[in-house]
């Protein structure tokens, strides 16, 4: 049917699907909801109508082919959706249409489904619902025999429900997550608008993801967003595309929690910037972590929390008191929050969605997470990159100062997988790195990139002892620091050392790159 | 004597619908020696009672009594296969 004016959207209320639906399900249209088993269609197809009466108060007609009603109401309990009380109010309606053991029709003669039709439409009148929901279609195909039939009745069923004004989602089973898209191959011809749930097994880890494969005459976000079911919520999507294209930049700054490193990032880190700090264990990660957290203290207002998923309170709490920093009484005053989980007990999905909640909730001005690394243990390569991605967008838009540790696999020099994954992201880099000279272990602390703000571009030494992270000097003289390898810089090169800042530029430029510096040094042997 | 309890759901009066009647009536008289207890409903006029018995499609004819409980589905036209189910006792 030709309409000239533009479709308009119903919103669904599932938390991230408007989003990427780009306003909700075409308004009093039929949606096909196509999945794998186990990949939450029910839930959709249950929540689209929850959704509706919580938010919207208005009423939903459910029509269940598979399970029975009573399932139904105990199975969504744990979502807390309360059907019988909403069924009590008139809010909610079953046709119950599973199948019964006793009842086993023999097929004698031309049918069509009228009675299906009437018992819909006659509920959706009588409680004046808009939303419709029909789990699964599938079984009903399983049920009669002559597909013809079948495909003819669920078009007239189709048909019915939009001209009762009702937007609907039918649910259809898929045989494979990259298949055709429903079994029986006929669902495809009710419905102009297919959204396909999907739980594929990816590295060996299942994620849940959700596309939006049409929408006759209304636009949406293309290809597949992570999705998450939690207890109490539903189904939770996670609109990343979307949000990243949103960059919000503030010129205010805040104190990174130690005076040098100030100094070093030309006056602070800007209150809504991402920074990454990189260093081998044990190198300070959790050391500047915990002076960030300490920093929310000087300003007014100031909210830290910390997502701890390497060490347990008690022990992060008792080495930020060995360094000096009192934490505690952050805590007491009800300024500072620490979290802390095994990044095994969950899916990256659902840790991405618990840590937005407590950052909902908790409204903190700066927010930690030691260590990304260990999250990235947990997930896919993809997987780890939206949810970083996902997670510093929803940081930003807050105007949250975020900062992320990263664990380099080697104890001296290198990248880890971390870094090459989100340095993109980030508007500060700071690499921390041990450094062997003369059989001693130094370590070095250096501003790699500072967005939209001059710093400090060499590399000092730092040491650590119960008063936290001291910056020190820069490594005169030497190249290579990074890497590991130093080289100390013969007089040749450095050009007299009566000129102080001259020379410091140079091992600048060489431990930045102490490739180029050891090939010249072959070809000079040569 | 045992009657025959029989209910028949049909939609509307569509040609479907008369012809289901049609059959069933002709079933009673000629088959059953008009020993039945029919009665006939409007799934369009009475959706609650479609909803109670859980009908899916029309005609549906359900027949309570004598027992088993048997349902057909469709305008009964295949007469042999309409008269088997009625007449199976287990």
């Amino acid at each position: 049917m030709n309409t000239a004016a533009p479709v308009d959207k119903l919103e669904t209320g599932i938390p991230g699907f408007d989003f990427i639906a780009e306003g909700g399900l075409p308004e009093g249209r039929t949606c096909l909801v196509a999945g794998t088993s186990g990949s939450a269609k029910t839930v959709f197809a249950v929540q689209f109508l929850a959704e509706g009466i919580e938010r919207f108060e208005t009423p939903g007609v459910f029509v269940t082919f598979e399970e029975t009603p009573d399932d139904i109401r105990r199975n969504m309990i744990g979502f807390g959706w309360d059907i019988p009380a909403w069924e009590a109010e008139g809010l909610w309606r079953f046709v119950d249409v599973s199948p019964t053991l006793t009842d086993d029709p023999t097929v004698v003669g031309d049918y069509d489904l009228d009675a299906l039709i009437s018992r819909v439409t006659h509920a959706i009148k009588d409680i004046g619902a808009t939303r419709v929901s029909l789990d699964s279609i599938g079984a009903i195909c399983g049920q009669f025999e002559d597909s013809a039939i079948v495909r003819r009745e669920l078009f007239r069923v189709a048909a019915a429900l939009r001209q009762a004004n009702s937007t609907a989602v039918i649910t259809a089973e898929r045989s494979d997550e990259y298949g055709s898209i429903a079994r029986y191959g006929i669902e495809e011809f009710v419905a102009d608008n297919v959204v396909v749930l999907r739980n594929a097994l990816e590295e060996t880890r299942r994620r849940r993801t959700m596309e939006i494969l049409k929408f006759r005459g209304a636009t949406h976000s293309k290809g597949e967003f992570p999705f998450s079911v939690l207890p109490d919520q539903g189904i939770v999507a996670i609109p990343l595309s979307a949000m990243e294209l949103q960059q919000t930049s503030s010129i205010e700054r805040s104190t990174s929690g130690n005076e040098m490193l100030d100094e070093m990032t030309g006056g602070g880190f800007y209150n809504d910037s991402i920074i990454l700090v990189s260093g081998a264990t044990g190198t300070g990660k959790t050391l500047l972590t915990s002076e960030f957290l300490a920093g929310a203290t000087e300003e007014d207002g100031g909210r830290a929390l910390l997502f701890a998923f390497e060490e347990g309170y008690s022990q992060f709490m008792r080495n930020a008191a060995g360094w000096g920093i009192d934490l505690q009484r952050l805590e007491d005053e009800g300024r500072l929050k620490v979290v802390c989980k095994y990044p095994e007990v969950a899916g990256l999905e659902d840790h991405l969605i618990r840590m937005k909640g407590v950052i909902k909730e908790f409204k903190p001005t700066r927010v930690a997470v030691d260590s990304l690394s260990a999250l990235e243990r947990v997930s896919s390569m993809k997987g780890f990159r939206e949810f970083v991605v996902s997670l510093t967008s929803n940081i930003k838009d807050d105007g949250i100062m975020g900062l992320f540790t990263a664990t380099t696999p080697t104890l001296v020099g290198g990248t880890s997988a971390t870094e090459a994954h989100i340095s993109t992201i980030t508007d500060a880099i700071i690499l921390l790195r041990y450094a062997e000279l003369h059989g001693e272990m130094l370590r070095g602390i250096t501003v790699l990139k500072m967005r939209g703000s001059n710093h400090d571009k060499r590399i000092r030494r730092f040491t650590v002892n119960d008063q936290g992270l001291h910056i020190g000097k820069p490594f005169d003289q030497l190249a290579g620091v990074l890497s590991g390898n130093i080289h100390i810089l013969g007089p040749g090169l450095q050009g007299g050392s009566t000129n102080q800042h001259h020379s410091e530029e140079n091992a600048e430029s060489d431990a930045l790159s102490p490739g180029t510096l050891s090939q010249s040094t072959g070809r000079d042997g040569r | 004597m045992k009657r025959y309890q029989l209910r028949l759901f049909v939609a509307g009066r569509s040609a479907r619908s008369e012809r289901a009647i049609a059959n069933l009536r002709r079933i009673c008289q000629e088959d059953l020696g008009g020993d039945c207890d029919l009665s006939i409903i409007d799934v369009l006029e009475h959706p609650q009672e479609a909803e109670n018995e859980k009908i899916l499609a029309t005609p549906t004819l359900i027949k309570s009594g004598p027992l088993p409980i048997r349902r057909f589905i469709g305008d009964l036209s295949v007469r042999e296969r309409v008269l088997a189910g009625l007449e199976q006792q287990t």
